[in-house]
This record gives structure tokens, sequence and C-alpha cells, in this order.
């Protein structure tokens, strides 16, 4: 019997950023000359890497953080929609992260202050241009909106820690995070 | 008289007359989740971590006392997978949000969930409002990461003799107080100087101006996993846990 | 109808409320009367100046730690609810950390740490109230007092909110008025209490049927039927000598009433045998009538026509296992039946049933204390109890040691039902033999089953064990039953194919709450209206129960809502299997039995509300948008998730 798995072809995966400081994708360059590796197993959809505007039919989707507002949710659904695999990277992603510092704190307080009383403000106005996105009365983290396969938790995931993850996938294992590259901050 | 064992995982322990399962464990360098027990105080049993399977039945290992022969499960995925959902429960209750947290490193909310592999809180946060009391001239109480094990109510009960901290409200809206009329720790007679000052296993309880003092890489659980670190918890002192 | 034993006294005569207040206060009753608008004005309670006020009440209970519950509770009564001040005193004046006093003070349901309504109106939260009405009465009364749900009137006249249970299903909608039961309210009676309160008529001048609770008899067994006299119970005991008492309870093998079904022999026996220590050595008797389990109101009807067979029973377990005291704990709810328990205790003193020299035996010392909850479920468990009475947070022991051997103060004590204390007075009269051909050989004697729901004749019905689910339903005229919820939230639900099972430890065990839902129910109501009574009653000791009955009653409340997947529905099972063996104590481990039980039986309940079969997410996404859409003023279709960004394009 043959056991030996066939060679894969290359799997397409896309990356975004929503209520994030894009540490995780800078953590994920951090994989160094390992990109280059990378890249003959995998080709880019939508990624800062790339131009593409939307996310189309990929293996993997790779998200980092949270959900602020509309937009952050509409993009996280055209993620879900098209990626087989759907992985929650770094603290923001997993858990609302420092976006959600602000769950205490009223939305509407929160626009009003800033917009309308903070000191040195004349004529504020809170924006209401429909281009731009609302945000949410709260911030949220991603698995309570849409359904997640994977998490790395980490601020950020230390490129080691993206790479083992991604390695481990890509060759068909459970992605398995121990110590010490399993950590939270 | 014949040494008393009981089996853990399959492997027979000695223990002394009235030990628990959990100091029969630790006493053997066996590691068993735990957060609101401390070889310093009266067990408690309520963080319910160190749940095992002692002759068939589901109970906390800290309040349990070994009984000889004893089959103890421990170290098996279904319990794992039971502590793991606590500790996402817990995760869930309060605000922990690691990254900007003096006690990163060094807490064992989160050097369990490494050891547990918790990769998700997974249930809706509840993100609490819960102000922090900056009122106390040395300490910082932040309730957004208290988990309710009373180690401080016990602490500063038993040892202090002060009863700074107790519990109140119910359920999901249990809350640790402080005791002055005020409500706040800065009106209480609390000091440094408290052994309850230095038993959270958590970032509530933290000295003032002391923060992230240790490097990334340096810090308690960064350089062992807690797993592995069972002799230093079974002989801690309370002091041993200020960071 | 049977007409009611006892019709409710007239509100308003404890000394409390009378002109003048506390200060004027000369006897010194056991313990005052619950209910009633507070005395004092608020200048007093911004003055802060407490302690003139408190002393009274502080002397009167001996400034004694261990009564804490009772002083807050007169506290309450006094000032309306428990100021930070308040507390102060209190702390300072027994002794203890006022951060104790204050973590008691916010365990209990009807202790207030802020200002309430001057009536507080709490509508009965079960599901057979609900049934009856209760929510849509709720809207009237808070419709005409301009009063919102929860809140206290901007007047502080008035506020309006639930409770757990109040152990009057068989004639509901029930509520609490300051703490005072009341029945069969109806649109007509809401009516007329808005206008009572709004016109703040002192309840004392409120109509008298308002108050009016009946037994509801309905079926008369061994127990309901007997016969006996005063003190005959303790009389017989005595003659038979406490061993030979034991050996009674022994071949009668009675077990306990409360649920658990332990053997009460063994309890008795053990502690009995249990050595005393400390220097206030000493054995206890309490009973438990903290009947907090939804459904359940067969107690309320032995505390108010049977109280005398239950003081003879405390005696007897008091005389049988040396005991010197004996303890009452009676849920808060039930506090309208104090004044009469009270009296027929003076009664028993008088004749010598009470106190020294019981029946003029010398040396045979025991008398009876009747101590009131202030709303916590939980303190139903007999260790959660315990702390209580102590005058602690009903928070439930680490067990071992067991109550037989270090109980109230530490002491063995003896906790028992009101049932059961009741059959074991019928016991010590009859013997042991009579009472173990009852019932079946597992489960000897009678149960009194408290019936409500969906039947013709809600009330009580005494069987002996062993009786069918199905003759119970035929009794008590439930022609469409598709279910029956068998000992309360906590216990178990059957369908149809299932009600030739019998009542008894061996097959369906109950402690006496019978549910009864006729096919027009909605089966998933009443699990989510469970899933929110635990929710609201887990003491919060341990993780899995704190966290957990919350996250369950958010899956329901979101399935509830129609925004819920097969996603919730794999939660609560995985919540249910980490309850059900890792809580600390019963009410987390049963806290999600009805559920489980109703996603079996009654799955395409939760089905037809679920939005979608994959996942949904955990919050309203629109309405997270809802107070962006307000600060901006937007409300484009880019504005909103669901149907309008729909059409829009959007992909929401």
């Amino acid at each position: 019997m043959n056991a030996a798995v066939p060679a894969p072809r290359k799997l397409r995966l896309a990356t975004t950023s929503l209520a994030g400081c894009f540490g995780c994708h800078m953590s994920f360059l951090d994989i160094d000359e390992r990109l280059l590796d990378l890249v003959d197993l995998i080709e880019f959809d939508r990624s800062p890497l790339t131009d593409i505007k939307h996310c189309g039919p990929c293996d993997i989707g790779l998200i980092e953080g949270g959900l602020c507002n509309a937009e952050n949710i509409h993009v996280l659904r055209e993620f879900r929609r098209n990626c087989k695999v759907l992985i929650a990277m770094g603290a923001c992603a997993v858990n609302g992260g420092l976006p959600a510092q602000r769950n205490h704190i009223d939305l509407g307080q929160c626009l009003q202050e800033v917009y309308l009383t903070q000191p040195g403000l004349v004529g504020g106005q809170v924006p209401n241009d429909p281009e731009l996105p609302l945000p949410l009365d709260k911030v949220h983290p991603i698995h309570e909106v849409v359904r997640i396969d994977y998490f790395i938790p980490g601020c950020p995931p230390s490129g080691d820690a993206i790479w083992k993850f991604l390695t481990d996938l890509l060759k068909g294992r459970t992605p398995r995070l121990g110590h010490p590259l399993l950590h939270f901050d | 008289m014949k040494q008393q064992t009981l089996l853990f995982d399959g492997l027979p322990v000695p223990f002394e007359e009235g030990q628990t399962i959990m100091e029969a464990a630790m006493a053997a360098d066996i590691f068993i989740p735990h957060l609101c027990h401390h070889p310093e105080f009266k067990p408690q049993g309520s963080c319910k971590l160190c749940t095992v399977k002692a002759s068939g039945r589901y109970v906390s290992a800290c309040t349990m006392p070994a009984k000889d022969g004893m089959e103890v499960e421990n170290n098996s995925p279904d319990l794992n997978d039971k502590r793991r959902t606590m500790l996402q429960m817990l995760f869930v209750e309060g605000n922990h949000f690691c990254p900007s947290c003096e006690k990163s490193g060094n807490c064992m909310l989160q050097a369990l969930a490494y050891e547990l592999e918790m990769l998700t809180p997974h249930f809706p946060q509840f993100f609490p409002n819960r102000p922090v009391d900056a009122s106390h001239p040395e300490v910082l109480l932040d309730f957004n990461r208290c988990i309710l094990c009373e180690l401080c109510v016990r602490a500063s009960r038993d040892v202090d003799g002060k009863h700074v901290f107790a519990l109140s409200g119910r359920g999901l809206k249990k809350h640790l107080i402080v005791n002055s009329e005020s409500g706040r720790l800065g009106d209480t007679d609390f000091s440094m100087a408290d052994k309850a000052a230095h038993v959270c296993p958590v970032g509530v309880i933290l000295e003032k101006r002391k923060g992230f003092a240790m490097p990334i890489g340096k810090r308690r659980y960064d350089v062992d996993p807690i797993g592995m670190q069972v002799e230093r918890l079974a002989n801690r002192s309370a002091s041993e846990e200020e960071v | 109808m049977i007409p009611a034993r006892w019709i409710s006294a007239p509100v308003g005569t404890s000394r409390w409320r009378t002109a003048g207040g506390a200060a004027k206060l000369k006897e010194k009753p056991a313990i005052a009367v619950v209910v009633g608008e507070p005395v004092v004005s608020e200048k007093i309670l911004a003055s802060g100046q407490f302690d003139e006020l408190l002393r009274p009440i502080l002397d009167r209970y001996c400034r004694d730690a261990g009564l804490l519950v009772e002083i807050l509770r007169e506290t309450q009564n006094v000032l309306g609810y428990l100021p930070a001040g308040a507390l102060t005193v209190i702390a300072k004046a027994v002794g203890t950390p006022r951060a104790r006093v204050e973590g008691v003070a916010g365990f209990y349901s009807f202790f207030h740490l802020e200002p309430v309504g001057r009536y507080r109106v709490l509508f009965s939260d079960n599901i057979t109230d609900r049934m009856l009405g209760s929510a849509e009465l709720l809207d009237r009364l808070c419709n005409k007092l301009w009063v919102e749900r929860g809140k206290v009137s901007e007047d502080g006249l008035v506020s309006v909110d639930t409770t757990s249970c109040t152990g009057m299903c068989d004639q509901g909608p029930a509520l609490l008025v300051n703490g005072r039961a009341m029945t069969r309210m109806s649109a007509e009676r809401i009516g007329r209490i808005g206008e009572l309160i709004r016109a703040q008529v002192p309840m004392s001048e409120w109509p008298n049927e308002y108050f009016l609770v009946e037994d509801n008899i309905r079926r008369r067994d061994t127990l309901l039927n007997s016969n006996w006299q005063e003190g005959e119970a303790l009389k017989a005991a005595i003659a038979r000598g406490a061993e030979g008492m034991l050996a009674e309870m022994k071949l009668s093998n009675l077990r306990g009433r409360g649920g658990a079904g332990f053997t009460t022999h063994i309890k008795w026996e053990s502690a009995r045998r249990a050595a005393v220590h400390g220097e206030r050595s000493a054995r206890y008797v309490v009973c438990n009538a903290d009947e907090g389990e939804p459904g359940t109101f067969k107690d309320r009807v032995l505390l108010t026509s049977y109280a005398d067979l239950l003081f003879d029973g405390m005696s007897v377990a008091g005389f049988t296992i040396g005991a010197t005291k004996g303890l009452l704990y009676l849920r808060g709810e039930y506090a309208y039946l104090l004044p009469q328990l009270e009296e027929n205790l003076r009664n028993r003193r008088a004749d010598g049933l009470l106190g020294n020299a019981v029946c003029g035996v010398a040396g045979l010392t025991f008398d009876i204390e009747i101590r009131l909850g202030a709303g916590a479920y939980v303190c139903g468990e007999e260790t959660a109890l315990l702390e209580s009475l102590e005058g602690k947070r009903g928070v439930p022991r680490i067990r071992p040691p067991f109550p037989v051997t270090a109980g109230y103060l530490g002491q063995p004590t003896v906790v028992n039902n009101v049932e059961t204390l009741c059959k074991a007075a019928l016991i010590a009269v009859k013997g042991g033999a009579w009472f173990a051909g009852l019932g079946t050989k597992q489960s000897t004697g009678t149960k009194l089953l408290s019936i409500s729901g969906d039947v013709e004749v809600p009330g009580i019905y005494e069987y002996p064990f062993g009786v069918s689910v199905e003759q119970v339903l035929n009794d008590c005229g439930a022609g469409n039953a598709q279910a029956v919820q068998i000992s309360g939230p906590s216990g178990i639900c059957l369908a149809t194919h299932e009600f030739s099972r019998r009542i008894a430890f061996e097959d369906v065990p109950t402690a006496g709450a019978f549910m009864v839902f006729g096919a027009h129910r909605d089966m998933f109501e009443v699990a989510r209206n469970f899933a929110h009574f635990f929710a609201h009653e887990s003491c919060g000791f341990c993780t899995p129960c704190r966290v957990g009955t919350s996250l369950v009653a958010n899956c329901m409340d979101k399935i509830g809502n129609g925004q819920g997947s097969p996603y919730e529905i794999n939660e609560i099972f995985k919540i249910h299997r980490l309850l059900h063996v890792a809580s600390h104590c019963g009410l987390g481990q049963a806290a999600c039995n009805a559920l489980f039980d109703t996603l079996h039986k009654f799955r395409p309940a939760y089905e037809r509300r679920l939005r979608s079969l994959d996942f949904e997410p955990a919050f309203d996404l629109d309405e997270a948008l809802a107070g962006a859409r307000r600060m901006t003023g937007r409300d484009d279709p880019g504005a909103h998730f669901g149907l309008a960004a729909r059409v829009s394009g959007g992909d929401a």
C-alpha cells in the first residue's frame, strides 16, 4: 500500500487586518527567509502583499484584529464565505484585544467626547458620511460572529509560532503550539 | 504500619494520613491544575480546576482526603477538556487582556491556559464593567482580572488578621469588596506588608510603580511551564507569589 | 374548595410600623414580621445617623453575629434598604468586619444595598405563574404605575420586578409586596393594587382576600388524614426511649422527603453517636422549610395546618438524637406564616412540650427557634442552610464533614425536610412496621405532591409511593398533558410515553413538585424559564455553576429570540456535561437537567426557533449599530445589518 501523501497543489492563502494594528502581519513577516519556503507551498489571495481587494475562493484565511465596526464584519463574512479554513491570528482576533478595552465606555459618550465636547473643539460634528463604516457599540472577537477553525493567540504571536502553525497545517497535522510558542502577550 | 498509597493515573503514590489528593500529588511531584489552592491556606475548592476522578467520581483534589487504594484519574483528555472549559469560563467572565497586564508571564491563570493549551476563550465575552481602585498609595486593585479564588480574603483574614477583603453579590454578580464604607482600598488598613498583598495568583492586587520589572522571556512561566513547577508550587510561601 | 384554616393576619400589627417606630418598641417579639412600609424619613436616611435607630434591633439580637441575617432584615424593615452607613453600624455592633456584613447583605436577593421603592412588588416568576399570565400582569402594573421593570420610580414610591417561585403555584399568579405573599392575581386585582400604591394606602388597609392563602388539599392519605394530639408523638417517642425510637425509624426505612432521599435513621443515628465538642457543645435538629424548588408548596401547607405535627416531629428528632435545640429555617417568602408558628410554639411551651423538663421528664430540654431566609434558593441545600443560620453567605460547605458530625456551629446536626419530620412524628405514634407497610419496599410511606400547571384541580395530593404518573394525572384532571416536570427544574421532565412510570426513589424520585404542561404549551419556554432560574440562584461559589448557568441562560435567550443555531444546542449539552460533574453542589449539577430532558424529548420546540443550521453571531449585529446610528443620524443601508443592507447589495 502506498501511504505517501501526494504532492499537494499550492494552497491559496488570504490575510487581512480588521480592528488590529498590523502587528500580527509584521510578525508574519518575521518568519523571514522562511517566506521563500512558504511561497513554494502557498500563493497569496487578498493580503497586504497583493493588490487584491476582495477575498476569492481560498484554502486558508488568516484574520488579524477584532470587530469594531460594520466593515470589519462585512470583510470577516466575506472571508468566511471564501475560506475553507479560517484562522484567528493574535489577541485582538481571539478576544477583542486592545480595542476591546473601550467596551466599558458607552459608545455615545465616547463619540460625543471625541467629536463634540473635547476641550479646544469648536463646531464639531460626529462624522456621518455613508462611506464611513459605523462603529459597533462594543468590540468583539471574531469567533462571536463567524465560525473560526483555528486560533493563534499572542500580541503578536511570534514569527516562529506562525511558522510552526502554518507548517503543521500545510503538512496535514493539527497545528499545536507548545511552550514557549503559545503565549497571550 | 503499611504505607498508604493511591494510584495516580496508574502510578502508585504514597501519602500520609490526613493528606488531600492535592497534597499527595504535590508531594510526589505530580501536577494537578489549580488556582484557588495554596499550600499555606485552608482548602477552598471553588475554582474546580483541580477536578479529578477519584474512585469513579469527579471530586476536587484540593478538598478530597486521600484514601488507601484510591484510583485517581488526573491527566486525561476528559479532565483536561473540562478544565480548559472552566478556564475559558474564567476568561470570558472577567476582562483578561494579557498584553497590558503587569502580571503577564507570572500569572497562574495564564500559565494554566498555556498548560492546557487554551487557544481561545471560546464563549462570548461578558465584558463586565469593573472600575479599578487606585485609592491606595501603594497598591492598585484591578478587579477586571479577579477570578474569585478568595486567596486574598483568606490571607487577610487568617494571616494578617485584618479582613481587608470579602466577597459580595451572588452568581455572576459575585465580586470582591474591601473593608471600608467608601468601598475604597485607600480607606482600609491594607498595607504592602500584608500577606494578602502577595497572594493574588492573577493581576488584581498590584504594587504601584513596580510593573513589568522582568523582561519577556525571563518571567516565571516563560522559563518553565507551570506543570514543571510543582515543587515550587508545593513549597511556596505567600511572599513568593510576588514578582 | 377547602377553606383556608388560617386567614392572613392583618398587616401592620407589628410595632415596627406604628407611629414612633423602633424607638417605642417595648415588648420584644421573638422575631419581627418581615413586611411593611419602612418607617423612617428621608431626612434620617440622609443624615446617616443610624446608631440610635438600630440600637433596639441590635439589642434584641444580642449583637450576635450569628443572627446577622435577622439583624439585616429588621434593619431593612426600618430603613427601607441597607445603606452603607447602617452596615458599618451593624458591623461594629456585632464585632464583625464590615466587609463580611456587606458580603452577607449582598448575597440574599431580598436585601437591598441601594434604595428601593416604598412599595416593592415582586412577581413570582415560576413557569406556572407565567402560564397564568404573570408577565402580562407585570407589564400592566408597570404601565399603570409609570415605572420600568427593575427600576425604582422617580418619586421613590414603587419598584416592580420578578422573584423566584414564591410557592403559590396552586393559586397563582402570585406576588410579594414588601415581602408579603399575595395570590390569585388578575387584571382587576392588579389594577386595584396599582391604585392602592398610587394612593399610598398602607398595606394593612388592603383587601384581606388578596392575602388569602388556601391549603387546597385534594387527596389525603395517612399523613393528611391522621388525627393526632399536640405532643402525642413526642410522648410516644419518650415512652419508646431514644434507642427504641431509633429502632422504629430503622424499621420504617423512612427516606428524606426533600429530594435526595437519604435514609433518615442513618442521619439520626450518626448525629446521636457523633461527639459534641467545645464550650457550646450541643446537638441540633434543623428543619429545612426553605421550600424554594419552583413548583413545590407542600411544606407551606404542612406549616399552615400541620405545624403541631411538624413541631412534634422536631421534638421527636431532638429527643432521639439528644439535641437541646431545634431550628426551623423558614423561607422568607413564607414570612406571613411566622405569627401563627410563633404562637404555636408559645402554646407548646405553655403546655410543657418545649423548654425544660419536656413532658415532665426531668433533664429533658428542647426548644425550637424560627429563623427566616431572605431569598436564596441555594439555602435549601442543607449546608448552605447551616451557613445562613450562622449569619453567613449561603454557600454550600465542603463535605465531608457532613452535618451529622459537624453541622450548625460545628456540632452534630440533623437537617430534615418538613415532610420528613411530620412522618417521623407519625412513626413515633404508630411504629416503624406500620410505616414500612405503606408505599414500596425501597420507598416506604406516602409522598405529598404539589400539583400545578395545566390541571383542573391544582393543590396537594398525598399518595403512597409507587403511584403511577398516569394515575396522578387522572386524579388532578390533566387531560391533555404533554409533559410533567417532576421535582422542579432540578428534577426530571417526563413525556407522555413515560407516564406509566412510578413516583418512587427507585423510579422517579421527587421532592414533591409536579408541574403539568398541556399539549398547547411551549416546552422551550419552560426550559428557558428554568435556565434563568438557575442563573439567578447560583451562589457563584464554583466556576462551572457561576459562569455556566449564565452562559446557558444566554444560549436559551439567543435561541428564543430567533438568533440561534445548532451551535447553541451543542453548547448547552457541553455545559451540561461539565456542570453535572464538576459543580460544587446539587444546584449546579442539576441546573441543566430540564434543558437536557427537553432537548431530548421536545427537540422540535428548539429547532423551530433556529435561524440557521450553521452558526449565528453571538449578538444582534444590527442592534450593535443602533448607538452609532443615533449619534450620526444615519439610516442608510450601510448603517444596517440585515434586510436593509441586503437589499442595497451589502453582504450582511
